[in-house]
């Protein structure tokens, strides 16, 4: 049974959430506000992955060991739903074809078994399984297709791919195997605690822009991104962060600076998935798919953050 | 009903069986190509019409006739190569749960024309999948329909001619390659042409080939 400084963290969060949902519903049935109605069905979707996001997380605090196992799979699902957006809108040759095949069938699934596993062991397999052994076998594979044509970029591109949607993300289960003193059994809080800050940050980064955004980062990539939302969103994020630290291994100045972190990671990601999705002259990575905003839109900022979260947290708090 | 188009003459245990297959099988090609559905300016009916489609893949009639609700899928029927679906025991077996009609191409008589085939299977209550190309394209531009298409049309006014696109399935299975790679598809459902009065066989398939063509970027 999770401890009371959980309890209440998952149950403010759900506070949150309903608060949220109720004034989504209510802007989407009166027109009049003056809103963007774009802005009002982008609000409700972002709501509807949070909810989902937060079933699975508190669904790993409350059951405990066996959902571990559940909270990996639900993320090899996520991985592998955000690399098959991925792929989809980069143009790939048939010389491809088989490369492609055993990076959804092979290395992703490996990776994720290795996090399932959960033994020190193979720590080492985790953190090479992909930028080593997949990055060589890709090249290799599709040099044996006999297509020399943009042979580097397409290679790139399929690595840019499992980088991202697959490894990165694969350090946030990852999380949950860390050996923390004095913080027995609650890495699915810390696990909680990173994803509620990495997506409170993208809000925020958002909310500050639109309140005081002036200087635009890189209006070509993003024109809703502005120095002023992004310092706003980190120093608000690292200020609830350190607020929350009671659920967390760190002092109120570590979580703080935990928070900043990640938030600046959370940016970097963002930022990175916008510059791809102009490249390719999308608006989201789920235009293929009728009805929602894509899965790598959602979690484009934990993509980036969740290495660093771990390796900080890894380093400096657990047992190695 | 059935056992008119030479299909389920079996008791109807067997029905249910192809039936619980076939629905099965629906699923898994739907989130093996993890195809989207969109209809525009169309909607799913169960009245006799012809689907055509660009056809890139060996999986674009799986994928199409699954695409469809269940009812309508019950009486829609591929229009697939003989020759590929009669190999072996799983193709076959595959053929029947999809209910597919096929037609031999090694084998085309005068007195016995694909479209007559087809239309007689069909009678007054089935549906078709076609695929005007011919023989999947690797091309990126749809390529020019084959006339069967117009004889359809010509014989059977009736019929709403409903055209399909679909998208990013030969990267899904491309031609040549027999393991998928799960890519997110998406097919779309235009509004349904009709042969106009006295419309030239080469106009009427270019029209019919635009059709299909425009819904790439709607």
């Amino acid at each position: 049974m999770p401890d009371r400084e959980t309890l209440s963290l998952i149950g403010g969060v759900l506070a949150i959430l309903f608060v949220a949902t109720t004034i989504g519903q209510r802007l989407k049935r009166s027109p009049d506000v003056g809103i963007n109605p774009a802005l009002v069905d982008a609000f409700n979707l972002r709501i509807r992955a949070w909810w989902m996001m937060c079933t699975v997380l508190a669904g790993a605090v409350f059951l405990g060991p066996p959902a571990r196992v559940a909270t990996v799979v639900v993320f090899f699902f996520i991985s592998f739903w955000a690399l098959r957006e991925f792929i989809t809108l980069t143009p790939t040759r048939l010389g491809d074809h088989r490369a492609l095949f055993w990076v959804f069938t092979a290395f992703t699934p490996l990776q994720y078994l290795i996090v399932g596993l959960g033994v020190e062991e193979y720590s080492l397999l985790f953190s090479v399984l992909i930028p080593v052994y997949a990055f060589l076998f890709i090249p290799a594979r599709v040099a044996m297709a006999g297509d020399y044509k943009r042979f580097l970029e397409r290679v790139a591109k399929i690595q840019a791919g499992l980088m991202i949607c697959v490894y990165c993300l694969s350090y946030a289960p990852a999380i949950l195997s860390l050996k923390i003193p004095d913080y027995d059994g609650q890495t699915a809080t810390l696990l909680f605690f990173f994803v509620l800050i990495v997506q409170l940050n993208d809000v925020l980064q958002f909310a500050w822009g639109k309140l005081l955004g002036r200087t635009v980062i890189a209006p070509a990539i993003s024109p809703s991104r502005t120095w002023e939302g992004f310092i706003g969103g980190v120093a608000s994020a690292s200020l609830i962060g350190a607020a929350l630290f009671w659920a967390t291994p760190f002092t109120p100045w570590q979580a703080a600076g935990m928070a900043a972190v990640v938030s600046v990671m959370g940016f970097a990601g963002g930022m990175t998935m916008s510059a791809i999705k102009r490249d390719r002259g999308v608006q989201d990575y789920g235009t293929l798919v009728v009805g929602h905003g894509g899965v790598l839109d959602r979690i484009d900022s934990v993509c980036f953050a969740a290495p660093v979260f771990y390796h900080l947290t890894r380093y400096f708090f657990a047992l190695s | 009903m059935t056992a008119r188009f030479g299909q389920n003459t079996d008791a109807a245990g067997t029905s249910l069986q192809t039936h619980m297959t076939s629905t099965l099988l629906a699923v898994i090609a739907r989130i093996l190509s993890g195809a989207s559905v969109r209809w525009i300016d169309s909607q799913p009916d169960t009245c006799q019409r012809v689907y055509f489609a660009n056809h890139t893949s060996h999986l674009d009639a799986i994928v199409l006739w699954s695409s469809l609700p269940q009812r309508v899928r019950a009486l829609t029927r591929p229009v697939a190569a003989k020759d590929y679906w009669e190999k072996g025991g799983v193709r076959r077996y595959m053929a029947r749960t999809f209910n597919a009609l096929l037609i031999d191409r090694t084998d085309i008589k005068v007195h016995q024309s694909p479209v007559d085939l087809m239309l007689r299977e069909i009678g007054t209550e089935q549906s078709l999948i076609v695929f005007p190309e011919g023989s999947r394209n690797t091309e990126s531009e749809i390529q020019d329909f084959k006339s069967g298409l117009y004889y359809l049309a010509k014989k059977r006014p009736d019929l709403e001619l409903v055209p399909v696109h679909i998208d990013n399935l030969n990267r899904v299975l491309p031609r040549g390659e027999f393991l998928p790679v799960p890519l997110l598809s998406l097919v779309t459902f235009g509004p349904p042409i009709w042969l106009e009065n006295g419309e030239a066989k080469t106009d009427f398939l270019e029209r019919a080939r635009k059709s299909v063509r425009r819904l790439k970027d709607l």
